[in-house]
């Protein structure tokens, strides 16, 4: 037997963190070693994610015949000690995260890497935060990750300083601050109820509770779900994010737009297990249904309010959000595969889109959004604004304009949801799988609001892009063409790109997360793998 | 002691949201630390009151588990005290950034129009 492999859902938490450990180590003179040992840690992350889709996929029998990776950190049996779990959902998202990881690693190498301190290390700490909160299988450890995630995000969201940075990340820091005591709230009196923080032991326990004890394990649940609607910007606990999101540096955006997802994913995860064992349907029950449309409804007004290019970005963000949970609301696992694709399309998308307006930004002089007039009353001249320097060395590409333009008609296309992009796929089987639960079903009203509030909202999408296009894109007077280093370009080309491959293996990929949402629906299977896993060493020998 | 210990919490949670409701930035920042007492309190409490307990097994003597309390709240409110003070202290440097760019202390970076 492969003796490493046992160890596989160790290493996406493992690897970033020493690889932080090292980087906060070495001088940031020493830019060529710094930069090869992060590569080399995202790298490393990317494979790892992809050999436990493989076994997540069911390629390797031998070590995990459940197809469910488990681990035992410090070999303790499960109830006791803290698992690791990878089933398919958790490996698709490790995948979907180490790339983007990837691309805006590549994409801050051309500037933003250098606009602070500490950037390396704490965008490693961020994966790390990332990777543990979607593999742990312990509530407690959920919590901990998730704080993992968040410290490396203040620090992020301050990087290269500002005013305006400055103030949206004190919003950012307070809401997430208060969420986070709610998450602590929620664990102890879950805790406090079930005597248990082991997720596959929780479900189990959950349904015996009965009486007083019931009641006070959904009032627990309940406000855990505020804690993760929190961090999935569901409306009306999502003010923080327009700021906080347009005002971060691009790369640091781009990752974020996965951040939210970590919510949803909670939810979802939180909602397999709890569900079917007779618990509450805090999770992903009727009340998610009419929360995701109001979110989706507020992105869409937001959007068509805006005029500044990253606050529309960040609506995108809230609407996408809106989707997935008005989606997950719905009864029946028949939405769940086709909104996880939805998910990816539109975490790839949003993350090319803040990379892609930051560069297009740049093509505007000075003084385009001021009138010439009130230019000369104020006496305004160039400020030399650090964040808009373009005089930084690197290998710029051909047709600038002619890339900028076609990725942003990219963009939009993946967010508005139409062909020939997977944004399309992925609305149309979602839509389509929520009128077939509704025609076997009596209640269709959901299904046409969701299929109604979806279309309208892709609508708002497109109108308010366009308009952003043509403001960009049209306007004759100051346009610069700015120089595109092949780093930035070429990060926002692979999003792109591994958009376009969903598209063209949308048939595999819809039928793997159709596969992912089917073992959701069992929670039994994810129980039994976690319970079945004996511990190396027997307990009570000594080692 | 039970109703001590909920009064306690209770006060403390009230202050605290008070606190962060109101536009200054000290004033954010103590209602953050409060919730944080409150918070860890009540973590504490969910391990049920006992006194004169040890959370530690001592191996010397025959394990009877009702001599003892439940350890696991103690090491959850260990993790969450040290969590909670780390992101409190890198909220008062925000907030001491935050002051010297605005200028002000207010939540917004400027002055509320009255």
């Amino acid at each position: 037997m492969n003796n490493w492999l046992q160890h596989l859902p160790m290493l996406p938490i493992v690897v970033p963190l020493m690889t932080a450990a090292l980087l906060v180590l070495l001088k940031e003179s020493r830019r060529k070693t710094r930069l090869t040992l992060s590569f080399a840690s995202v790298l490393m992350q990317v494979f790892v994610a992809y050999q436990l889709l493989l076994v997540t996929a069911g390629h390797m029998p031998a070590l995990w015949p459940d197809n469910i990776a488990v681990y035992l950190l410090g070999d303790w049996p499960a109830p006791f000690g803290i698992v690791l779990v990878a089933d398919r959902l958790a490996a698709v998202m490790l995948l979907l995260c180490s790339g983007l990881g990837l691309a805006s690693l590549i994409y801050s190498t051309a500037r933003w890497e250098r606009a602070g301190v500490h950037f390396l290390p704490l965008y490693q700490l961020l994966l790390m935060g990332l990777d543990g909160a979607f593999l742990t299988g312990d509530l407690f450890n959920l919590f901990v990750f998730f704080e993992v995630l968040l410290a490396a995000s203040y620090g992020l969201i301050l990087h290269g300083s500002g005013e305006l940075r400055v103030t949206a990340g004190l919003h950012y820091i307070a809401t997430n601050l208060a969420a986070s005591f709610l998450l602590l709230i929620a664990i102890a009196l879950i805790y406090g109820v079930t005597g248990t923080l082991n997720m596959a032991d929780l479900a189990v326990r959950a349904g015996q509770l009965a009486g007083g004890d019931r009641r006070l394990f959904e009032a627990a649940a309940a406000i855990l779900g505020i804690a993760f609607l929190v961090k999935a910007a569901a409306w009306p606990l999502n003010f923080w994010l327009p700021n906080a999101y347009a005002y971060a540096c691009a790369p640091v955006a781009a990752v974020f737009s996965i951040m939210t997802k970590v919510g949803i994913y909670s939810l979802l995860r939180l909602g397999s297990l709890l569900q079917p064992t007779g618990a509450p349907a805090a999770f992903g029950g009727e009340w998610m249904f009419p929360l995701g449309l109001a979110t989706l409804v507020f992105g869409s007004i937001g959007m068509l309010a805006t005029q500044h290019a990253e606050r529309q970005i960040g609506y995108c963000v809230i609407m996408s959000s809106g989707t997935l949970l008005a989606a997950l609301g719905m009864p029946g696992v028949t939405l769940t595969g086709p909104a996880l694709f939805y998910l990816l399309t539109s975490v790839l998308a949003l993350g090319a889109a803040y990379m892609l307006i930051e560069m297009i930004e740049r093509t505007r002089g000075f003084g385009a959004d001021v009138l010439a007039v009130s230019l000369e009353a104020f006496d305004l001249d160039d400020p030399e604004s650090p964040d808009r320097s373009d005089d930084v060395v690197g290998v710029a590409i051909p047709a600038a304009m002619a890339f900028l333009g076609m990725a942003f008609i990219c963009c939009a296309l993946l967010i508005a949801g139409l062909p020939p992009l997977p944004g399309f796929v992925a609305k149309l089987s979602m839509l389509s799988a929520a009128l077939q639960t509704s025609a076997t079903d009596t209640p269709s009203i959901a299904a046409w609001t969701l299929v109604a509030t979806v279309l309208l909202s892709g609508l708002a999408g497109i109108i308010a892009l366009s308009r952003t296009g043509i403001r960009l894109f049209w306007s004759s007077e100051d346009t610069v063409v700015p120089r595109l280093r092949v780093s930035e370009a070429g990060s926002v080309g692979i999003l792109l790109l591994a958009c376009i491959a969903l598209a063209i293996w949308a048939g595999p990929v819809l039928a793997f997360l159709n596969d992912a949402a089917l073992v959701l629906d069992r929670p039994q299977l994810y129980i039994d793998a976690v319970m079945a896993v004996q511990p190396v060493r027997p307990l009570g020998a000594t080692p | 002691m039970e109703i001590v210990l909920a009064l306690a919490i209770g006060v403390l949670t009230s202050s605290g949201v008070w606190l962060i409701l109101r536009p200054r930035t000290f004033q954010v920042i103590i209602g953050f630390s409060l919730l944080a007492y409150a918070v860890n309190l009540f973590i504490f409490s969910m391990g049920r009151l006992r006194i004169g307990a040890a959370p530690v097994i001592d191996k010397a003597h025959e394990i009877d588990p009702s001599l003892y309390t439940d350890p696991v709240p103690q090491a959850l409110v260990l993790t969450a005290i040290v969590i909670g003070f780390a992101t409190t202290a890198l909220f008062l440097v925000v907030l001491l950034a935050s002051r010297g760019f605005a200028g002000n202390d207010h939540v917004d970076g400027r002055e509320a129009d009255l």
